[in-house]
């Protein structure tokens, strides 16, 4: 059975249709990959899944539940976890306790029980030597870093990361790879949006291709990257 | 465990451990000080505890769950007169009658807090206004208590009010005199109450999702925060401690009309100038305040519509140039921190010279 589901889901902000129509489903423990260009609606999708934002049509399940019309916070403790396209920090708390935040309340534990896994994620990420740092200090990729540190605090199911690796060095490319690469191994089911196509293709195994808010692309990412939609869209950004 | 933690989590600074010693000397001196006090200094310490406890309250609302509210004369009006009702129409005790007021403005904010948690910033701010206001409209009418006039306490009640009596034989002193003693302990149990308390709940998780929700909602919310009950949470808090404060001073007060009792200047425009000039979002900050803006008041006093505009200026001045406050200057420079929120990670020594 598929962990996440959704059925002809849409989403206007006005007259503009942002999501249109869109039904796909992930296996657990999957790893799918979504392109599209800018404002295609790649991030609203993330909030209609994430219930940041309600769908105006569709269902949406998750680990097999309805949660079309559950509240973002009841959907995390059962799960989905994300990174911000653009960084959502907790300001005036510093590093560490972005991830206790996340950890306490994302898994409904004690401070003392997590305390030990926030700092390994810390580690993971490269984040320990700013543990104690306000968090609204950050240069920007850092917030980044903290993006997914913060979504890996509540020990989700589903992973929604959203733009991470934009910006990057090779080497901090290839060290983010790896962290991602880490947690599909260990069973965590990922939904990545991403530029950066090649660091994008090494993790995913399926792609999802969508323009103006339909999906005009899904399977193998090598016969999607080669499809004629997909060049005709990306000879647009990538050049 | 087997293995040992490489990590740690440290909350107190060695700062934090000095100011605990000085506070429990504190608390003894305040306690034993109607033993060798005037009557004036007493009042004047009643008056700055009171204040304080509207400050911290006001503080947790606005400085930590973001809720600005203009109207939390509200609540120390319907304290007050709660406990009024519940002297003079029941014949309670005004002691325990204090009571009675922190439910009563309990019972109220919940249908005020329904409509103004409609009401985002500055509506918001304005919507607590107007409840304050059809509130002190509405008591003006409850005629028993006095309507728009007001009344006073029954001097049966107050002559025989609890523990007045031993305090009278004990101190040697008049009840006028004995009412100030046990009003100034009251007031000293319930700032420790409430400092204690509000240290407590902020080093609590519920602390840390208290500032999330302050940050940013829906990150909040996307870390599995209850950003919903976490206002609700604060909005109630704060609502029964200011209504206990309300009962409180006018127990002392004696005297009550709606006009005094639910003034927007007296309960909530000194209380934001307290906090604004201390600090906002510090345990620190309303404390500095509080004695900031007494000793204005002190030298101040005299010069009527002139005090109200110095305290203006200093308030414009102090957010321009020292947007978090005294206290805040005063910890950003020193780094000093009396009632230390943060969780620090630090590498344990130990694990650290095993690798
Ligand atoms: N809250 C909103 N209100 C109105 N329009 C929005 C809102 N969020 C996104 N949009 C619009 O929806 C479209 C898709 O945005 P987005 O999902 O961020 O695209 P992408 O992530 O693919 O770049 C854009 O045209 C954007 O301006
Ligand atoms: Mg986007």
């Amino acid at each position: 059975m598929s962990i996440l589901s959704l059925k002809n889901v849409s989403k206007s902000f006005g007259a503009l249709t942002v999501t249109d129509d869109v039904s796909f489903d992930v296996e657990p423990g999957q790893a799918l990959g979504i392109i599209g260009p800018n404002g295609a609606g790649k991030s609203t999708l993330f909030n209609l899944i994430t219930g940041n934002l309600m769908s105006d049509a569709g269902t949406i399940h998750f680990d097999g539940a309805d949660v079309t019309h559950v509240p973002p916070m009841q959907r995390c403790l059962s799960g989905i976890g994300r990174s911000f396209q653009i960084p959502q920090p907790f300001d005036h708390l510093t590093v560490f306790e972005n991830l206790l935040v996340a950890a306490t309340h994302g898994q409904g534990k004690s401070e003392h029980e997590v305390e030990q896994e926030c700092a390994r994620i810390l580690e993971q990420t490269e984040m320990a030597d700013v543990a104690n740092d306000p968090a609204g200090g950050l240069r920007l990729l850092q917030r980044k870093r903290l993006e997914l540190a913060r979504a890996m605090a509540t020990n989700p199911k589903l992973l929604l990361l959203d733009e991470i690796a934009g910006g990057l060095t090779d080497a901090e490319c290839t060290a983010l790879i790896e962290t991602i690469k880490g947690l599909h191994t260990s069973g965590v089911t990922i939904i990545w949006i991403e530029h950066v196509l090649h660091a994008l293709t090494s993790v995913v195994e399926r792609l999802l291709v969508l323009d103006f808010g339909k999906v005009i692309g899904l399977g193998d990412p090598d016969e999607i990257m080669n499809s004629r939609e997909v060049k005709e869209i990306y000879l647009g950004i990538e050049v | 465990m087997s293995e040992t933690s490489l990590y740690r989590v440290q909350t107190q600074t060695r700062a934090s451990y000095s100011a605990g010693a000085v506070c429990i000397a504190l608390i003894i001196v305040f306690i034993l000080l109607p033993a060798f006090a005037g009557r004036g200094l007493i009042q004047d310490l009643f008056f700055i505890f009171t204040m304080l406890v509207l400050a911290q309250f006001w503080n947790l609302l606005a400085g930590y769950g973001g809720l600005v509210s203009v109207g939390q004369q509200a609540f120390v009006g319907m304290g007050a007169y709660a406990m009024f009702g519940g002297v003079i129409l029941w014949g309670m005790d005004p002691v325990p009658a204090i009571l009675l007021g922190g439910v009563a403005a309990l019972i109220v904010a919940i249908p005020t807090a329904f409509f103004a948690f409609r009401l985002q910033g500055a509506y918001f701010a304005i919507g607590t206004w107007v409840i304050a206001e059809v509130m002190r409209l509405l008591v003006a009418q409850w005629k028993v208590l006095g309507g728009g006039t007001g009344t006073s306490l029954p001097r049966t009640a107050t002559r025989e009010m609890w523990a007045t009596e031993w305090i009278q034989t004990t101190f040697d002193v008049r009840s006028a005199a004995a009412r100030d003693i046990l009003t100034y302990w009251l007031a000293l149990a319930l700032v420790i109450m409430t400092i204690a308390g509000i240290y407590w709940l902020l080093r609590t998780k519920r602390g840390l999702a208290l500032a999330a929700v302050r940050d940013n909602v829906e990150a909040a919310k996307s870390v599995g925060v209850d950003a919903v009950r976490m206002k609700w949470l604060v909005y109630l808090v704060s609502a029964a401690g200011t209504g206990l404060t309300g009962a409180l001073i006018y127990v002392q007060k004696v005297r009550i009309s709606p006009d005094a009792a639910f003034s927007v200047t007296d309960w909530t425009a000194y209380v934001i100038f307290i906090v604004v000039i201390g600090g906002i979002g510090t345990i620190e900050g309303p404390i500095l305040g509080v004695l900031i803006f007494f000793i204005l008041q002190s030298l101040l006093a005299d010069y009527g519509s002139w005090y109200l505009m110095v305290l203006g200026l200093i308030g414009i001045a102090v957010m321009l140039f020292a947007p978090r406050g005294l206290w805040g200057l005063i910890s950003e420079k020193t780094g000093l921190q009396l009632f230390p929120v943060r969780r620090r990670l630090v590498v344990n020594a130990q694990s650290k010279t095993e690798d």
